[in-house]
This record gives C-alpha cells, sequence and structure tokens, in this order.
C-alpha cells in the first residue's frame, strides 16, 4: 500500500538493568508507549518524577486510528511542550455537512471562539501525535524509553510492584514503588491480574479506510445517515494531514470483517461515495467492533491504570485518546505530590473518584451516540429517522441528531477535593472545571493565561485587597511551601510593581473577566492540572490555605484516619 | 423542582382530542406512527425542561409495563 507516513524505528537498547543481580528499583514504571503512557512520563517529568516506560513495539501507531484531538489535549500537550507541533501539523474544520439519504439536511460551522490559544479541535493521524510525544519525552532526561521491552507479568501490593521483562536478550525483573499500565484495551496486564473492565458490547462493525486523494476536495466533514451509495448504514468522511481521508463505513454485524479489509472489496465501496473518476490510493484499512467499558477501580495495590485499559468508549465522539490525556493530567501531579511528601496517599484514591466520573460521562456520551447511529429496534428507528427527517426544516431537531458529541473537559463536579462556592458566581468556572483559556499580556510573555497555570497550584486574584492582606496572602502561601513549593500567585490587572513576589497580567481585552466572572473582586485557586480548586470573591489567606489543603486530600485523610 | 402538570391544562381539550383523531384519519398505521413520533418529538421540544419530559416518560412507561403485567 502506498503510504503519506513512514514509521520510524525506534532502537531496541539493552539496560544495564538487564544484567543485574538482583532487580533494579524504580520510582515509577509505565507500561505502554501509546498516547497515554508518553504523556503520564512527560506528566512525570515536569514534576520531577523520573520514569522508565516499556513498550513491546518499537515504533509509533500503525495507522491513523485516534484522529481527533480535542482543544484539552491540545492544552495538556501544549503544557508538556509538544502541542505546537501537533497545532502545525493537524487539520482544523469548521463545517459540518449532515446527509440524509440523498440529501444533505443541514450544515453547521463550528467556527472557533476567537481569543484561544489553541482551536476547538484538529484532525491529526494518531501516529504524529505519538511521534511528537516521542520527540519531547526524548528531551526530557527523567524519561528512559524502552523499545521492545515486553511486560509479561506482573505483581503488586501495597509497597509496590513486580515486573518480569522479556527482551531479545532474554527475561529480566525490575521492581518499582507505582506501576502504571497504559498497555491499551485489551490490556494484558488488566487480565493477568485477574480485573476487568465491564460494559457494553456494541454489535455492529465499522471499516476504517485512510484514503489518500490528491485532487481538491473541501476539507469538510460529512456524515451520512443512510447514503444511497452506502444505504441504511452510516457513513463519514474527514480529513487528515497529508491529504489523508478517512472513511467510516458502518458495516452491520453480519460482515466478514477480513473479507472487507480487502482492497477488492473497499474499491467499490469508495468509488460509490466519491466517483470512479477520483483520484486516490488507499494507505490503511481496519475493520473494528467497539465497546463502553471500564474498570470498577482503576487502581489495584500500586498498580494504576491509565487510558484504554481503564475505560473504553466508541469512537464517536473522540473521546478515547483524549478522555486518557485527561485522566494523566489528573494523575500526574497527585502521584508526584504523595511520592515527595507533599501530600497524604489518599489523594492517589481521588484519580479513581474523579476519573471514574469523567469516564462514566465519554461512556454515557458515546453510548448515546451509537445508539442513535444504530437504532436498536423499530420504534428507536422510527424515531432515528423522523428526527433526520425534521431536522431538514426545524432547527430544534438538529439538537437531537447525535453523530458523536464533540469531547469536552469533564468537571469534577462534587469532588472531595472540591472547596463549593460560598460567593455569587457564573457556573462557568466553578469548582472542579478545567480552566479555559484567555489571552493576556505580561506574565511570561506567552500571551495566554493557560501557558501561566499548572505544575504547580496558582492563585489567580483582581481586586483592591490593600497591601497588608497581599503580605498575608503571601506570608501564608509560603508557610504552605511543604505542599507545593511553586504556588505562584497571579494578579490580573493590578498596578504593576507595588510588591515582589507575584506575576503580574494584563487582561487587555477584559475577556479573562468575563469567561472567569472575575468582576470586580475575585480569587481563584487552580491545581497543577488547571482545574479550579476553589473560588471566592474576597481574599481570605486561611480560606486559601484551607482549600489547598483539602485539594491535596488532607481533609480527606483526617476524615480516613477518624 | 419543575413539575408536570397532571390537572387539565388544555385551553380546549375536546378540540385537541378531535384535532389528534383527524391527523390520523385514513392513515396507515406505519404513517400513524410517523405522524406520532413527529408530534412528542415536536411537543417535547415545546416542553424542553428534561426534568418534566422525564416525569413525562416514566409515566408513560409505567402504563405500557402494568398493562403487559395485567396480560400475564
Amino acid at each position: 500500500m502506498p503510504s503519506s507516513y513512514t514509521n520510524p524505528d525506534y532502537p531496541y537498547v539493552h539496560s544495564p538493568d538487564q544484567d543485574a543481580n538482583d532487580p533494579v528499583h524504580h520510582p515509577v514504571i509505565i507500561v505502554g508507549g501509546g498516547p497515554a503512557g508518553l504523556a503520564a512520563a512527560m506528566d512525570l517529568a515536569l514534576q520531577g518524577i523520573k520514569t522508565v516506560v516499556l513498550d513491546d513495539n518499537n515504533t509509533v501507531s500503525v495507522g491513523s486510528r485516534a484522529i481527533c484531538l480535542a482543544k484539552r489535549t491540545l492544552e495538556i500537550c501544549d503544557r508538556y511542550g509538544c502541542g505546537q507541533a501537533m497545532l502545525d501539523k493537524g487539520v482544523t474544520w469548521n463545517l459540518g455537512k449532515v446527509y440524509f439519504g440523498e440529501e444533505q439536511i443541514y450544515e453547521f460551522n463550528l467556527l472557533p471562539e476567537p481569543d484561544h490559544k489553541v482551536p476547538a479541535f484538529i484532525n491529526l493521524q494518531q501516529y504524529y501525535m505519538e511521534e511528537y510525544m516521542v520527540n519531547r519525552c526524548l528531551e526530557m532526561p527523567e524519561i528512559e524509553l524502552r523499545w521492545l521491552h515486553k511486560v509479561s507479568r506482573v505483581s503488586t501490593d501495597d509497597s509496590g510492584a513486580t515486573i518480569v521483562v522479556e527482551t531479545r536478550d532474554g527475561e529480566y525483573r525490575m521492581t518499582c514503588d507505582y506501576l502504571l499500565v497504559a498497555d491499551g484495551a485489551n490490556s494484558p496486564i488488566r487480565t493477568s491480574l485477574g480485573l476487568e473492565s465491564k460494559g457494553q458490547i456494541f454489535e455492529d462493525r465499522f471499516l476504517i479506510a485512510d484514503i489518500i486523494m490528491k485532487a481538491d476536495f473541501p476539507a469538510e466533514r460529512r456524515f451520512w445517515f443512510n447514503a444511497p451509495f452506502h444505504p441504511d448504514q452510516s457513513t463519514l468522511l474527514h480529513k487528515q494531514a497529508d491529504n489523508v481521508w478517512r472513511i467510516d463505513f458502518q458495516l452491520g454485524w453480519d460482515t466478514d470483517p477480513e473479507e472487507e479489509k480487502k482492497i477488492e472489496n473497499i474499491r467499490p465501496r469508495v468509488e460509490a461515495m466519491l466517483g470512479v473518476d477520483r483520484e486516490w490510493e488507499l494507505e490503511w484499512a481496519s475493520v473494528y467492533t467497539f465497546r463502553c467499558r471500564k474498570m470498577d477501580s482503576f487502581i489495584h495495590h500500586r498498580v494504576f491504570f491509565i487510558g484504554d485499559s481503564a475505560h473504553q468508549v466508541s469512537p464517536f465522539g473522540a473521546r478515547g485518546a483524549n478522555g486518557a490525556l485527561q485522566s494523566v493530567e489528573n494523575l500526574g501531579w497527585k502521584l508526584a505530590a504523595v511520592m515527595q511528601g507533599r501530600a497524604p496517599q489518599s489523594l492517589l484514591q481521588t484519580y479513581d473518584t474523579e476519573r471514574q466520573h469523567g469516564a462514566r460521562e465519554n461512556i454515557l456520551n458515546s453510548t448515546r451516540a451509537t445508539d442513535f447511529m444504530t437504532p436498536k429496534n423499530a420504534v428507536t428507528r422510527v424515531f432515528r429517522d423522523t428526527v433526520l427527517d425534521m431536522s431538514r426544516e426545524y432547527p430544534f431537531a438538529r439538537a437531537l441528531v447525535n453523530s458523536g458529541r464533540l469531547s469536552r473537559p469533564c468537571t469534577y463536579e462534587d469532588s472531595p477535593l472540591n472547596t463549593a462556592d460560598t460567593g455569587d458566581f457564573e457556573p462557568g468556572m466553578r469548582p472542579g472545571s478545567a480552566c479555559t483559556d484567555a489571552p493576556v499580556s505580561g506574565g511570561n510573555g506567552s500571551g495566554w493565561l493557560l501557558n501561566h497555570l499548572g505544575n504547580h497550584f496558582s492563585v489567580m486574584l483582581k481586586g483592591e485587597f490593600g497591601t497588608a492582606r497581599l503580605k498575608e496572602l503571601q506570608d501564608s502561601i509560603a508557610s504552605l511551601a511543604n505542599r507545593d513549593e511553586h504556588i505562584e500567585i497571579l494578579r490580573v490587572d493590578a498596578p504593576r510593581g507595588d510588591s515582589t513576589g507575584f506575576v503580574y497580567l494584563t487582561d487587555d481585552k477584559g475577556l479573562l473577566a468575563q469567561r472567569y466572572d472575575l468582576g470586580r473582586s475575585a480569587v481563584y485557586l487552580i491545581r497543577p492540572d488547571q482545574h479550579v480548586a476553589a473560588r471566592w470573591r474576597e481574599l481570605d489567606p486561611t480560606a486559601i490555605a484551607g482549600a489547598l489543603e483539602r485539594a491535596m486530600g488532607v481533609e480527606a485523610d483526617v476524615e480516613q484516619a477518624a | 423542582m419543575s413539575q408536570l402538570k397532571l390537572e387539565p391544562n388544555f385551553s380546549d381539550a375536546d378540540a385537541f382530542y378531535a384535532a389528534l383523531a383527524d391527523i390520523h384519519r385514513d392513515r396507515s398505521p406505519g404513517e400513524s406512527e410517523q405522524i406520532n413520533a413527529r408530534l412528542i418529538l415536536l411537543l417535547a421540544n415545546q416542553v424542553g425542561e428534561q426534568q418534566i419530559l422525564q416525569q413525562a416518560l416514566d409515566i408513560a412507561g409505567r402504563t405500557t409495563s402494568e398493562k403487559r403485567h395485567d396480560k400475564r
């Protein structure tokens, strides 16, 4: 098959660990060099934690696989230092067209809201995403990547984990304090530990065909229900980088995946869709079924499951890789804080609490999209077709058309780490929310709020609080160094230089104030994963210290001990 | 919490019922099924509020299961 992409060959390297008499110990070992595993390594590196990443292969994703990177993913990758490469290579599309039978029933324009650093999403083949992540990992001295090192056995208890690794030079053992498992949806490690990911399997098959199309074709997403060229099933056409187009044909359950993958069977389907005159070449094809499922707990002693091994969704709505990165950013800072003795062990349990919530939300959304696309009985088919039919004429019905809902960051409602609002605020940036971006000047000169947040706690404030109160805040923050010694205080629209030790941001466009409902006076406490922990209208250093301790699981720990 | 109205709320109940019967007159079961689906979707959007819609769905679903139960 022709190819627009050549997979890199990462070298197998023999590690001194393989020759050690006793198993060598590492603080954190990560199994799996896909998006989740690589992201975890980068997140921990930014916290100063060394990791060893083991992968049973020696390259990035074979085939385009996950292609829609949502805004939050790009923001997380930007924090890791590999977001720009993705933005530069990715394809941005705004126009979506929905067809029912012969006719286009409506179109939507997802013109991005201006004044965010990254767009709502881009399309980019998974191999590019992974390649840019690997490149970034190679720049980080805390990360050691070991290709063609396959983990074959794992044992764990409450003090650590021991693993057996197979290589071309034979087996070796290692021990670690924490094992992060990102070995994919069918996670052999999960199975070997007798654990399960439970949920629903959908009795449907989809054919993915990636084709290279040289001729001009608009960069828009087209989705057909019951297309004339592919009756009774759905079809999706989506643009990727390098003139590669993703075509997704719903096949139904009674199809032979091996037959459908053959070029002689794919060609007539694509020709029926694009016309016989159009020039294209097939780059990659895959037939898949999908599941929506998750583990009851993502934590098993010292083994932490991240990404598809922990939670798996159908592809509609792009919540697989995007959900994985949100799980990783949730775990990274917590693990670092516990390992560095800055937070109680109980903080780690909130990785499970918060991300179970996220996984449930992703599974719910992806199941709903799947159910809309594949009606389960005659009546739901009538409703589905009626919705599509009515959406031609009546805008209200378009709200019900579901070919996948865009992945949005999960808000950790009711998390034990949140401090509930006491002030009068718009709900948008309530505690538990992922911070939204806004243009700013000053500070580090990056031009964006999100580039000033993350990796450590931040206090963002706007208002006239008086020098004495600000000094009190600084003293309070200094006394929290045992929790986080890098806490930054961001002052929005404050007269510059009236005190030292602050980061001064200017909200030139007033959008920061608008998006965070800053009003005349507001104080935000923001977690290292850029989620809001607490907010107030007044500046109360004692309240901030209390909220920070709560956000680090200190309160939960006291409750547990009691 | 918003409440589904279970007391009469029609401005003209008899007129509504007559019109409902009228649109189904001389229709095949398939057409009637589509008409009902259109009607449900239109009215659901008019109601809008999910809490109220859920109460209506609960009551509608309960009737069906009770009927099934009676048949056994």
